[in-house]
């Protein structure tokens, strides 16, 4: 296992710094001049905007520009400045991090909480009317695009009841904040809930038919404790590495739902930070989203050797 | 194999034919049924499954509105306050006209026809180099396999969405140009981006996919015997493997055509897609977003269209699955 676990780190340091090159490279490779408005302002001479360049570096080949910037952001932790907002893009980005979190977050154990239950039960009665109209809605909650049902959600309760705010902004009321996050939350975590119940109810039809299974029924054992100890657990292994492996994808999630709901988010800043050429706060976000990724799938690995002893790596 | 009768599909009239029955004479020789391939065994299958069956119906139906729709439909896609805004369905506009008073049903057939043929396009796309790469690797093994797989995974853990954001964002407005230049068309350049970035940004999971199936199909004896009588490698891949493990691709092409048809009207939903004058589904979304107290139907429409199309697919992909997969066929 320790072993496994250096020689993943090691190709995971790897991955991450050919995904840093990838989106280095596309940021520089794409057309526009990053001086912007210095670039075409006929009132800086041309020795002035040539200094600017040497200055910024902007005349040294990619390799140099990438190694500065590399160094600046993995030994010295330094992300620069957001170019819009002129603060640090650090403190851009923590300031905006706990509304996501709150969203997406809430959003996740939603969809976690729904689809576990449903899922299992809709395996243990299979083709019953329960499971019937339980794989129905997943299959439709899957298809259909959170920028839909955020919309129709909102004609519904803030166009037609005008029951709950469509604008998400900054109360100090945990009434308010919690009224205005209903929607999002519920809209995330039904997506999140309708892929998982799939995945929790054809890893429950697996286990259900096991001999071990057929073996703890025939040796009297209560049926719940058949579900629950027997098949459950086991069925369980595979979901819970799905959930890891899907908790970054919700970041990605909360770009559509901050920019419906105008949540003042990471995904948010994401969108504003790309529409404003905002290099150091896009490249920070995309490459925050890839670390999370890298990480959590060696956690999914992780657990599923932890929870299944039959797994084994060396 | 063709001759293989299955207890399901035994409701015609004529007898089961089996293999290891007594050879017919020659007057019963006419009377034996056709020989049914592979695909005609999966379609009798296929049209089983009354969802599928259904999202084909849907889809077949959406396919033929958005493309033969226009001819007979004559109405101006893109002529603001040519009618009075916001209005909601009534006779003269079927499904209302938008905030910028044009003709809503003209507007969801064009942007049908640009929303399906990227769905399409950039499912081809990715579906021919998640197969390119998952065959090479499949095929090959050794270090090519370890390279082709490792590069896979660093793929998979690209950011897909800011990416994509990101590159087309970025390089939206020089391809323009180009296009414009080159060939006159300059939508036809953010056609031609997006389509590629979506496809390159999803090949991952058919790469595996192919990759397993072909190292399970390789160590199969016909592709040994094969070998024996001299067939080259290509003929090997594309010959002998490659049509043996068509059924999970065509599987993941499917649902594939409905992932790329929500990514394109994600982007579009972002602002971040086609310009405002080529109204995809996305689009159209976008610009109803903000009007929704005044008129809801201008989002409602092409948000039901993305729905339907993306939900008539996922079943289609559901019933190809069931009908090709041989595990399935009871």
């Amino acid at each position: 296992m320790g072993r496994y676990l250096i020689r993943r780190g090691l190709i995971s340091i790897v991955t991450l710094i050919a995904i840093s090159v990838i989106i280095y490279g596309i940021i520089y490779l794409a057309p526009g001049d990053p001086l912007g408005q210095l670039a075409t302002n006929p009132n800086v001479p041309p020795e002035v905007r040539e200094r600017i360049r040497d200055q910024w570096g902007l005349n040294d080949p990619f390799y140099i520009q990438y190694w500065k910037w590399a160094q600046a952001y993995f030994l010295n932790f330094d992300w620069g400045n957001s170019l819009t907002a002129r603060v640090p893009v650090k403190d851009y980005v923590l300031d905006r991090l706990p509304v996501t979190l709150w969203i997406s977050g809430s959003a996740f154990v939603l969809g976690i909480l729904v689809a576990v239950p449903v899922g299992v039960l809709s395996a243990i009665k299979q083709y019953s009317w329960f499971d019937n109209v339980a794989t129905t809605f997943a299959f439709i909650g899957f298809s259909i695009p959170t920028f839909f049902s955020g919309l129709v959600l909102i004609i519904i309760f803030s166009v037609k009841l005008d029951w709950l705010p469509f604008v998400y902004s900054s109360q100090d009321n945990f009434w308010d904040t919690l009224k205005q996050s209903i929607m999002p939350i519920t809209v995330l975590g039904l997506f999140t809930s309708a892929q998982l119940t799939r995945f929790v109810r054809a890893s429950m039809l697996e286990t259900i038919n096991q001999d071990y299974v057929r073996t703890a029924r025939a040796k009297g054992l209560r049926e719940r404790s058949v579900i629950v100890l027997h098949a459950m657990r086991n069925a369980m292994i595979p979901v819970v590495t799905i959930i890891a492996l899907q908790l970054p994808a919700v970041v990605g999630g909360a770009v559509i739902t901050e920019q419906i709901f105008r949540i003042p988010g990471i995904g948010r800043a994401l969108i504003d930070g790309i529409l404003a050429k905002d290099v150091p706060v896009v490249m920070a976000i995309t490459f925050g989203v890839s670390i999370l990724v890298v990480v959590f799938n060696i956690i999914a690995d992780i657990l599923y050797a932890v929870l299944d002893p039959r797994i084994k790596y060396d | 194999m063709a001759r293989q009768e299955q207890a399901t599909t035994t409701s015609t009239t004529r007898q089961p034919v089996l293999a290891d029955e007594a050879q017919p004479t020659t007057a019963e020789l006419g009377r034996v049924r056709e020989q049914r391939s592979l695909w005609n065994n999966a379609w009798r299958q296929f049209r089983k499954h009354r969802l599928a069956m259904a999202g084909l119906i849907v889809l077949s139906f959406f396919l033929l509105a958005v493309f033969l729709g226009p001819l007979v439909y004559d109405e101006k896609v893109n002529d603001p306050f040519a009618y009075p805004t916001s209005q909601a369905p009534s006779r003269d506009h079927l499904m209302g006209t938008d905030s910028l008073g044009q003709d809503m049903l003209a507007r969801i057939f064009y942007g049908g026809r640009i929303s399906l043929s990227v769905g399409l396009v950039a499912a081809l796309v990715s579906v021919m180099v998640g197969t390119a790469i998952g065959a090479v690797a499949g095929f090959f093994g050794g270090f090519t396999d370890s390279f082709l797989m490792r590069f896979t995974d660093m793929f998979i853990s690209l950011p897909t969405l800011p990416l994509l954001l990101l590159i087309t964002f970025l390089f939206k407005d020089s391809m323009v140009e180009f296009f414009d230049e080159r060939f006159n068309t300059g939508n036809f350049g953010v056609f031609f981006l997006i389509v590629l970035v979506i496809g390159l940004l999803a090949w991952m999971p058919t790469a595996r996919l192919v990759r397993a199936s072909f190292l399970s199909v390789k160590e199969k004896e016909f592709i040994e015997a094969a070998t024996s009588i001299g067939a080259t490698r290509g003929s090997l891949i594309f010959k002998h493997i490659l049509p043996n493990v068509l059924s999970p691709i065509i599987v993941a092409a499917t649902l594939q055509v409905g992932a790329a048809i929500i990514t394109e009207s994600s982007l579009s939903f972002l602002g971040l897609g086609f310009p405002s004058d080529v109204p995809t589904w996305g689009q159209m979304l976008f610009a109803a977003k903000d009007y929704l107290s005044i008129n809801m139907w201008e989002a409602i429409f092409p948000g039901m269209m993305i729905f339907l199309t993306v939900l008539a697919i996922n079943y289609m992909g559901d019933g190809l699955r069931d009908a090709l997969d041989p595990r399935k066929t009871s």
